[in-house]
């Protein structure tokens, strides 16, 4: 069917059960990232522990469901991961879902996997993507700013 | 008072009568599936499908009479000369204006607006001149004044609406004052359907001696238009729209207006003489059209309009109007579903939020089912901005569209709801 499972059981849980909605207080890294042509919004906070690993995340989506799913499983996805292996991660996805990796699946961590049937709807890959833009802004800007306290 | 007096609509209505299975035989493009199930297009206010009629008429132009216009005195420039601005007078016609230089080609309403953006807007309007517009302006009826405002020192006022989608006309008139120097209004809003009271706004903006520009792109494949009735000064609108080729659009303009306009772009075809000391502007409309034209363009609009006025654009009014009235009954019926846009005075234009489902989610389930709506901002995100949402799912109806499509329209939505549910 042409839906190809766009609305599945993985996509649907997480839109209708998101994980790490809650705001972070205090946030390490944050953005904030619009998408004017359709008024999706996602942002992202995370706490850093001592080691400089992601101890904290929250991830808000406003959208369409394949968004507030994308970001929810974005959340899962960061935990225990320093600024460079988020940096890292966000291009191997991104690299992934448009079909360009390498290795393919084995790219990206199984939680994401679920995403693959956007790459049957290109249009819709933009509302995976934004929560991944902002959490590439987030980090850039932590780095710049932890580069300048040097 | 719209430009469709609502007797004739009513008239119109007991005998529009049209045969829709025959006429969807004019559109090759309605006899598709699109995964696996017949296309449903609903997304007519964004491009018309063309008629047959029009896809032969451009197949033969280029197969046995493609030249260059206005400069050859070979057979073929001439036939093809001919029949270029055999097509203004088809214009002239469709519009009621009353001579054919005051139609001009353009590549759509976007370049017809800029138009007179730069060629009137640049000479006519100052520091501290205002340019009023409506709060449902598409982005093409706002970015042109916005550029011309910033260059000029001049002021941008924008018209408010009610929840309805219908413009505040006491507001409107508060707006209108000396400083008024052009008032540029949407004819038939694309993102809700509204038809503005155009007749009305002329008035009022004439009062203070404005010239009003309607934006018709969504009314001309509409309505009939009479720009002398009205009363406009300037009326643009897209061939695509009007079941004719893309790339091809028309500015219609009073003649002693266009007639004080400097040139918008220079270069062949616009001058009388050109000598490195001293150009001559061509007269009206060439001293607009610079450059060797959308020839091709403009044949097949010529052939979109005979096909138009062969139905005859009261009957197609009608025709949409019985349709509109259906959609919006069963529509209404969904629960969930909230139409956005509900002024009294509505072309066939049905858009929706739903509780449910984002728009987004809306467009892919109904794809699926092979119905083509759009959905997003529609190119109004002020207006969608006032209104509350951030985007809406719209279906734009035509007169090859059928009670069926709407059925299968609600049997999508139905679709969508089991999704989510
Ligand atoms: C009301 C309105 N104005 C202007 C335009 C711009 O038309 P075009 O893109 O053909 O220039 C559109 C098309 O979407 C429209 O609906």
């Amino acid at each position: 069917m042409p839906l190809d499972g766009l609305y599945g059981r993985i996509i649907m849980d997480h839109y209708r059960h998101p994980r790490n909605r809650a705001l972070v207080a205090a946030p390490d890294i944050h953005a904030r990232e619009l998408n004017p042509f359709c008024g999706d919004l996602a942002e992202v906070q995370m706490k850093l522990d001592a080691a400089g690993r992601v101890a904290h995340v929250g991830v808000q989506a406003e959208g369409c469901s394949i968004i507030q799913a994308s970001a929810s499983m974005m959340g899962e996805a960061l935990a225990g991961k320093t600024p460079a292996e988020l940096e890292a991660l966000a291009a191997r996805f991104r690299d992934w879902l448009q079909g360009r990796s390498p290795e393919g699946a084995a790219d990206v961590p199984e939680g994401l996997q679920a995403l693959q049937v956007v790459r049957q709807h290109p249009v819709r890959l933009k509302c995976v993507l934004l929560p991944w833009v902002a959490l590439e802004e987030g980090v850039l800007a932590f780095l710049r700013r932890r580069a300048g306290e040097h | 008072m719209t430009a469709v007096n609502p007797k004739a609509r009513r008239a119109g209505a007991a005998v529009s009568g049209l045969d829709v299975a025959k006429i969807r035989q004019d559109f090759p493009i309605l006899g598709q599936t699109v995964h696996g199930k017949p296309l449903v297009y609903l997304d007519n206010a964004a491009t018309s499908q063309k008629p047959q009629a029009v896809i032969d008429t451009l197949v033969r132009y280029y197969t046995t009479e493609n030249a260059n216009i206005h400069r050859g005195v070979h057979a073929l420039s001439q036939m093809a000369t001919e029949e270029y601005e055999g097509v203004r007078t088809k214009v002239r016609q469709l519009l009621n204006a009353a001579e054919d230089r005051e139609i001009i080609f353009v590549r759509g309403t976007t370049e017809a607006i800029n138009l007179v953006a730069q060629a009137y807007g640049r000479q006519n309007i100052g520091p501290e001149d205002e340019i009023v517009i409506s709060a449902m302006e598409h982005h093409s009826n706002i970015v042109p004044w916005q550029m011309l405002c910033q260059e000029r020192g001049a002021r941008l006022r924008v018209a408010p609406c009610n929840d309805a989608g219908e413009l505040l006309l006491d507001d409107y008139q508060r707006l209108l004052g000396p400083r008024t120097k052009l008032v540029s209004m949407v004819h038939v809003s694309n993102a809700l359907g509204t038809i503005n009271p155009a007749k009305q706004i002329v008035e009022l903006a004439h009062r203070w001696g404005a010239p009003v520009l309607l934006d018709g792109a969504q009314a001309a494949p509409h309505m009939s238009i009479d720009v002398q009735a009205l009363g406009c000064d300037f009326y643009a609108f897209s061939g695509h729209k009007l079941y004719g080729p893309t790339g091809i659009g028309i500015l219609y303009g009073r003649a002693a207006l266009l007639e004080a306009m400097p040139p918008y772009q220079g270069g062949g075809d616009m001058i009388r003489s050109v000598t490195y000391e001293k150009t001559l502007y061509n007269t009206l409309p060439y001293k607009f059209e610079a450059g060797t034209p959308h020839i091709a363009g403009v044949i097949g609009l010529g052939a979109a309009i005979d096909y138009v006025n062969a139905i005859g654009l009261d009957r197609i009014a009608a025709y949409e109007e019985e349709l509109r009235q259906y959609g919006t009954k069963c529509l209404s019926t969904i629960s969930g579903l909230r139409l956005v846009g509900t002024a009294k005075e509505k072309a066939g234009i049905l858009s929706f939020v739903m509780e449910q489902a984002h728009p987004h989610d809306i467009g892919t389930i109904l794809d699926a089912e092979g119905i083509a709506i759009r959905t997003g901002h529609h190119c109004a995100q002020p207006l969608m901005e006032r209104l509350g949402v951030a985007a809406t799912a719209r279906a734009s109806l035509s007169f090859y569209n059928t009670r069926e499509e709407i059925d299968a329209l609600v049997k999508g939505i139905d679709r969508v709801i089991e999704v989510f549910s």
